[in-house]
């Protein structure tokens, strides 16, 4: 660990004046709790994919000018999660700046310069920010503030002992001496960097463990902050895209000469799968599309159906699969064991739906290319740019911009090599504007699962045996094949083969089937489908136990404390025991979920109720987090509130569907999502702990379906078993 | 030829009489703060004023503004209701993403401009139209109850 501390930062003079620190985050501060292969993975694609990504700014992490401005080239990407704050907080905590005043830089792409830590490429996602920034860039601050600590100590020709940094000043001799940090980068710039710096104890912090204010906060209710889609270069045109409607199909014809008789339409651009029409403005270009009336040879998929794939998936599901987990002999437990059950789960392909339909601006000049977009994955959206461009990745500019939702989707980069095949086309800027029609039917899509389960009953109604095979798509044998081992899909597993219950057999087989539509990350990744899996499971086997369900898994839990803590205090906070009144007649009930992914322990208490018809609503969901030391409360709060809101909308309503090949679901009309009227009261209670930081970002959407749809069994006796609930209970009931 | 008050401006613009005020706004004038969600109006996200009204200018055909008094999110703090909305949004920390969150504002100002004091159900009324896929609804109809509190400012 000291050999990679003493090489990652490096120190000198800045351009034009000013302490620079470089630096690398390594993956020094991984704890083995953190150690979560599906997260490494997503990461490794990114220097996998990319063979030593060029840096086009090596301008360093962090920049001190000398007006003592703090310049941080931030390495992640602000996608709602706080990362723009809560960040710069580690960084601030240990430089002692007010970390409003740190200027944010979006760091260009680099995988050396920027990879995290955890994923070891440049890569946003994966609830990782924290994780892996906390200990190296507080690292990196208390060394930049021991420089200039030095710098002053040397001025002033006392010891550096007598020294204190504070609000961006170095002070000594209680005060009476001062000098600010532009006054000493110059000095502190030739000093060497210190081998050992030492870091603040937690009680010892100033900002992390309480509220900072969100520093995007402003620009984003007064129409300043630029996403993706706002970007307006210099002489940019603006395009409607259409790619085929059937998966796979290929461009037949188009109405060119219709298109450009709409006023205002510049151009028509064809590539192999799709045609864009470009305009002096987005009405004309839509229009120019519809007068297009591209036609499509619809290929092999022309009469694909979910119901083709799910019978497929089905019968896949007969046939054993790779080992991701063997305890004991779980097979022939259940086979002689007295009481057993079985069920068989199905989870719904999903969109993204993020607010900002997917977009990409593109320019393709003088062997050159440029791409205003806002994606999690830089690294990986200048390669697909370069290759559509053909041209060299360092001749690629990504110019990153705030993104308007992410929750996976913009960790792929589809629209970039689609925008670049088309711009390379034309003269001058083009933006490559994705209609919401567009955005939902040319998805990459959260993958269909389905899933076996068996379990053998003891006569104390616990289980001795378990038994979970899981089919689906793997993801990452497409975004990170290297890391695919065995032919076990880390992500397609996870929270699977490491639930967190005792059974003393335990076998989790993975079955990869690949349907023909591509599939991607979606929010909450691998845990989002198999916490509700098995938590929907284990209050099966309570049921059949005819046990309580939180007394049921609380036995199961001595060897999880934290675990059993939160699911203890979630269960009491919600009054788990007395009984939920649903209002106005209605048939209600509280679910529970508990899980441990992304190194945040969890829980949740959903208070779900029916009425006659079959109407499901959400009253009031209660969750305790342990994510071990909390950088920003309300921040972390604010990422719990929205990811169960996010898991409660796909749960209640989503599903994408095929019929002739094509996706059926078009806009917000037939792709519901949860709305202010639906919103139910969402507690968050964080558990103090000492611990080092859980990951955020997911963990609240793969809790949320589970609590729900126990929710709904506790009120109505029907187990839900496929999502989304969607219209079951209504049929039950009619 | 379309002409209206744009953020208090005469504007006069040489565009198609069908053209929705949105894309004129993002794409002609090059005010991006109002944004494109949904073209049908069921996200809410192109949310802004006409003549003080809230308007989802996605299906609104620039010709059915004309002489009319249009304000986007970039001048929404010259209105004090709207000042108030986003220092209370500011505040309670309620932007996550923030791409709805424009259109958030400008349903939210509206409704407070018409009713002072909203209950859970005119809240409801007037912001189940606005989506936001990072679930911000919890806070923002704290953040809508905080700055119905302040009425001066």
């Amino acid at each position: 660990m000291d050999a990679t501390r003493r090489d990652f930062i490096r120190a000198g003079a800045a351009a034009g004046g000013g302490l620079l620190i470089a630096f690398v985050l390594p993956g020094c501060n991984r704890e083995p709790r953190n150690e979560k292969p599906s997260e490494a993975a997503v990461g490794h694609a990114t220097s996998e994919a990319v063979d030593q990504s060029p840096g086009l700014g090596t301008a360093g992490f962090i920049r001190i000018d000398r007006q003592g401005a703090v310049t941080f080239v931030v390495h992640k990407v602000e996608m709602g999660q706080g990362t723009f704050t809560s960040i710069p907080m580690l960084l601030a905590e240990e430089l002692e700046v007010d970390p409003a005043k740190v200027r944010l830089e979006q760091a260009p792409p680099d995988n050396k310069l920027y990879a995290d830590p955890l994923l070891g490429g440049q890569l946003t996602g994966g609830s990782t920010s924290i994780r892996g920034a906390w200990e190296p860039l507080r690292r990196v601050g208390a060394t930049a503030r021991t420089m200039l600590v030095a710098a002053a100590a040397k001025r002033w020709n006392v010891e550096a002992s007598s020294c204190t940094a504070r609000d961006g000043a170095v002070v000594q001799a209680d005060g009476q001496r001062r000098l600010g940090y532009g006054e000493l980068v110059d000095e502190a710039a030739k000093l060497p960097v210190p081998q050992v710096v030492a870091l603040k104890k937690a009680g010892e912090f100033r900002l992390i463990g309480r509220p900072v204010h969100r520093l995007d906060g402003a620009d984003k209710v007064n129409g300043k902050a630029v996403f993706g889609i706002d970007a307006r270069p210099q002489g940019v045109r603006v395009a409607a895209v259409a790619a085929s409607p059937v998966i796979g199909g290929r461009l037949k014809a188009v109405d060119e000469a219709k298109a450009k008789a709409v006023p205002g339409v510049r151009e028509v651009l064809k590539i192999d799968n799709a045609v864009a029409v470009v305009a002096d403005h987005q009405w004309a270009a839509k229009q120019g599309l519809a007068a297009a009336a591209p036609s499509w040879d619809e290929g092999a998929n022309a009469n694909l159906t979910t119901g083709v794939i799910v019978a497929d998936m089905e019968a896949a599901s007969l046939k054993a699969g790779v080992v991701a987990r063997k305890d004991g002999d779980a097979s022939e437990e259940i086979g002689r064991a007295k009481r057993r059950l079985e069920a068989v789960y199905h989870m719904p392909f999903l969109a993204h739906a993020t607010m900002e339909p997917m977009n990409c601006t593109a320019q393709v000049k003088d062997g050159g290319c440029d791409v205003w977009v806002g994606t999690q994955v830089p690294v990986l959206a200048q390669a697909a740019a370069a290759k559509a461009a053909g041209v060299p990745p360092e001749q690629v500019r990504v110019h990153n911009h705030y993104l308007g939702g992410g929750f996976g989707r913009r960790l792929e980069v589809d629209n970039v090599a689609q925008a670049v095949a088309f711009a390379k086309q034309t003269q001058g800027p083009v933006k490559f504007v994705w209609s919401r029609e567009e955005d939902i039917q040319h998805d990459m899509y959260r993958p269909y699962y389905l899933d076996r389960m068996a379990a053998a009953l003891g006569d104390d109604g616990r289980p001795t045996a378990w038994f979970h095979r899981i089919v689906g798509s793997s993801i990452l044998s497409r975004f990170a094949p290297a890391t695919v081992k065995d032919g076990v899909d880390a992500d397609a597993v996870d929270g699977a083969r490491d639930h967190p219950y005792a059974v003393p057999a335990v076998r989790v087989e993975y079955v990869r089937h690949e349907p023909p539509l591509p599939t991607a990350f979606w929010r909450g990744v691998g845990a989002t489908h198999n916490v509700w899996v098995v938590e929907s499971f284990i209050d099966e086997l309570a049921a059949a136990a005819k046990q309580d369900p939180l007394a049921y898994r609380l036995a199961l839990l001595d060897k999880s404390p934290r675990l059993k803590a939160v699911l203890q205090a979630a269960a009491d906070k919600a009054g788990w025991g007395k009984p939920f009144q649903a209002p106005d007649g209605r048939r209600g009930g509280r679910g529970l979920s508990a899980q441990f992914v992304f190194g945040t322990y969890m829980a949740q208490v959903a208070e779900a109720s029916v009425d006659e018809a079959g109407e499901v609503r959400v009253h009031r969901v209660v969750c305790t987090v342990d994510c071990g030391t909390v950088v920003n409360p309300d921040t972390v709060v604010a990422q719990v509130e929205s990811g169960v809101v996010f898991g409660l909308s796909a749960a209640l309503w989503g599903e994408i569907t095929l019929d002739r090949g094509r996706v059926q679901q078009s806009n917000f009309p037939d792709y519901r999502v949860m709305r202010m009227n639906e919103m139910p009261l969402v507690e968050v209670h964080l558990m103090p702990s000492g611990d080092a930081p859980g990951g955020i970002g997911e963990p609240g959407t793969s809790a949320a379906a589970p609590a729900l749809t126990n929710a709904l069994f506790a009120a109505t006796g029907q187990r839900i078993r496929k999502l989304p609930v969607g219209e079951q209970l209504k049929a039950r009931t009619a | 030829m379309a002409n209206f008050t744009l953020n208090g401006q005469a504007t006069t613009l040489e565009v198609p009489d069908d053209m929705p005020l949105l894309w004129v706004l993002r794409d002609v004038v090059g005010l991006t703060g109002t944004k494109f969600g949904c073209g049908v109006a069921a996200c809410g996200a192109c949310t802004v004023h006409v003549d003080g009204q809230p308007t989802r200018s996605c299906i609104t055909p620039v010709s059915a503004v004309a002489g009319k008094q249009i304000v986007t999110i970039e001048a929404i703090e010259r209105d004090p209701v709207g000042r108030r909305v986003q220092a209370a949004w500011g505040e309670l920390d309620v932007v996550q993403c923030g791409y709805c969150q424009s259109g958030q504002v400008m349903a939210a100002t509206a409704l407070l401009r018409d009713k002072p004091e909203p209950s859970d159900a005119d809240i409801d009324g007037a912001l189940s139209g606005n989506i936001c896929r990072c679930g911000t609804y919890q806070r923002i109809r704290a953040a809508v109850k905080r700055a119905a509190a302040r009425k001066e400012g």
